[in-house]
């Protein structure tokens, strides 16, 4: 029993779904038309007498390579590589981002080294990493590592600096204490941005993997196609350069639909 | 009861020293309804965050029961003006949050906070994300948070600023009826007049540079109030008298 007068609700629960979904619809439609196009444009390109092999001619590479196996080699050493490194940066940026915002003092060690190898490109770590390192897994998985670590340890950092203040002292009149503060309301508040931190640090991965195979590995999409341009071989770089593009964007899906999943919440603009 | 006893509150600003409070005192009796109004930079949210425990006077005392206010606590709940809903938690996981806090058992949780979700009339919207409702929702989402962990005061900091003149009518409404349900002594900072004398049983006139003091004027219309108080001679007289004493005062040179 409620001596509250309960007012019809002022705002409708989620308006435009309906319109949205046609807009959606009507987008996927204009993306699978831009593709088929850019493929029509290679392919004219290619029969123009361009010095670039046809779909086709990529499509029966891709077959060839599926078929004795190397693809499959090559994906599974790639990706081995760039989940690894990926994951252990970001396992450690996370906390030393939370640990950046919360504590003064983490942040006043942390902070000049993590800016420092930010103005420095991954790849140019390459040779040293090379040579400390030596020509194995390790050097590959370091730079990836380094990339994603120092991607993501900034969006950590500025998502807890970042939590409004009104917010904390929220808890803080409701009785909770540091620790269910970093719990409750720091660490979702900046889920979104260690999110975004995570899609950039995979981004820089990714280059950075088929730089670093570009340059020693004996399997993997760069040093397919690193070997392929020794003989000219064409397709098979297409293939290399295709497969690049595809699992790049498959992983940034997926870890757009986390994002949207676990950060559905946030008021959009 | 609360007894603020010449509370003075200064801030560094730009190497100065800027007085936010100059000296207030001030005692509020259990169950009572104060409300503090002023212009900008008189010191009343300041006042707040004494109450709330969120700052420290520089000197002076404001004490509780006798006792000196040392950090925030259970029995003093806060409303903010910018809602400060967590966006994340849903209407009935916000008004947990203290209870939860406290390590209230889930199935007690769930009770209590829906007690209060229904006493503000949000029930259709117990599981709606924040972001799905409208500010005066919102604020009385804030209202049934503090509510629930059962707060002997609450403290409202400009509360219904946020809203349009319509809404804020009717939240004030709403206010009175669930504290005339749920008596608690509040605190409730406004800069509006009306609201001011509409909600209080006192109102505490504040006056900026330094922040004090100018008047205690009380209200003694009858609860529950409702629009023919609204608009009647007495209540004019008063909201008259309390204008004055916001918009003509006497700023010391």
């Amino acid at each position: 029993m409620t001596l509250v007068e309960n007012p019809a609700p002022t705002q409708a629960q989620d308006p435009p779904r309906a319109r949205r979904r046609g807009r959606g619809g009507r987008m996927l439609l204009l993306n699978a038309v831009s593709v088929v196009l850019g493929i029509g444009v290679w392919w004219a390109l290619s029969l123009a007498g361009f010095d670039i092999p046809a779909p086709p001619e990529v499509l029966k590479r891709y077959g060839e390579l599926i078929s004795d196996g190397t693809l499959i080699t090559d994906i599974g050493a790639s990706l081995r590589r760039v989940l690894i490194g990926f994951v252990l940066g970001v396992a450690l940026a996370v906390p030393v981002g939370f640990g950046m915002g919360w504590y003064g003092w983490v942040r006043g060690l942390v902070e000049p080294w993590v800016q420092f190898f930010r103005t420095i490109p991954p790849l140019a770590i390459i040779p040293l990493a090379v040579v400390l390192m030596g020509i194995e897994e390790t050097p590959k998985i370091f730079v990836i590592f380094l990339a994603s670590f120092l991607a993501c340890v900034i969006s950590t950092f500025q998502g807890v600096v970042n939590v409004d203040k009104t917010l904390i002292n929220a808890a803080r009149v409701l009785g909770a204490n540091d620790r269910i503060i970093f719990a409750r309301v720091v660490v979702p508040a900046s889920t979104p941005f260690i999110l975004v931190g995570m899609r950039v640090g995979l981004g820089s991965s990714w280059a950075t993997l088929v730089a670093a195979e570009l340059i020693a590995a004996q399997e993997g999409l760069g040093y397919r196609m690193q070997s392929a341009q020794l003989y000219y071989d064409l397709p098979t770089i297409f293939v290399g350069l295709i497969t690049i593009g595809i699992l790049g964007l498959l992983m940034d899906r997926i870890l757009l639909f986390a994002e949207a999943k676990l950060t559905g919440w946030q008021e959009r603009r | 009861m609360i007894t603020i006893d010449r509370v003075h509150k200064t801030f560094p600003l730009q190497g100065e020293t800027f007085t936010a409070l100059g000296d207030v005192s001030l005692e509020l009796a259990d169950n009572e309804f104060v409300t503090v109004v002023g212009p900008s930079g008189c010191g009343k949210t300041t006042l707040m965050n004494i109450l709330a425990g969120l700052e420290e006077p520089t000197s002076g005392r404001a004490l509780l029961d006798g006792k000196a206010i040392k950090g925030p606590g259970p029995e003093r709940g806060v409303i903010f003006q910018q809602y400060a809903l967590f966006p994340w938690l849903t209407v009935r996981k916000n008004v947990e949050f203290g209870l939860k806090t406290k390590g209230v058992g889930r199935d007690e949780r769930r009770r209590v906070a829906d007690h209060f979700i229904d006493l503000v009339g949000l029930t259709q919207f117990a599981d709606a994300l924040p972001k799905t409702l409208s500010g005066g929702m919102k604020q009385r989402v804030a209202i049934a948070r503090a509510y629930a962990v059962n707060p002997s005061i609450l403290l409202m900091d400009e509360p219904f600023g946020a809203v349009d003149a319509l809404t804020r009518v009717r939240l004030q409404d709403q206010l009175l009826a669930t504290w005339s349900q749920e008596k608690r002594t509040v605190v409730f900072i406004t800069h509006d007049v009306d609201e001011a004398v509409f909600l209080a049983n006192r109102v505490v006139v504040m006056a900026a540079r330094p922040g004090r003091i100018v008047e205690i004027i009380d209200v003694d219309l009858p609860y529950p109030r409702n629009d023919e108080l609204r608009l009647s001679p007495a209540f004019t007289a008063l909201r008259n008298r309390v204008w004055n004493a916001v918009y003509h005062q006497e700023t010391p040179s």
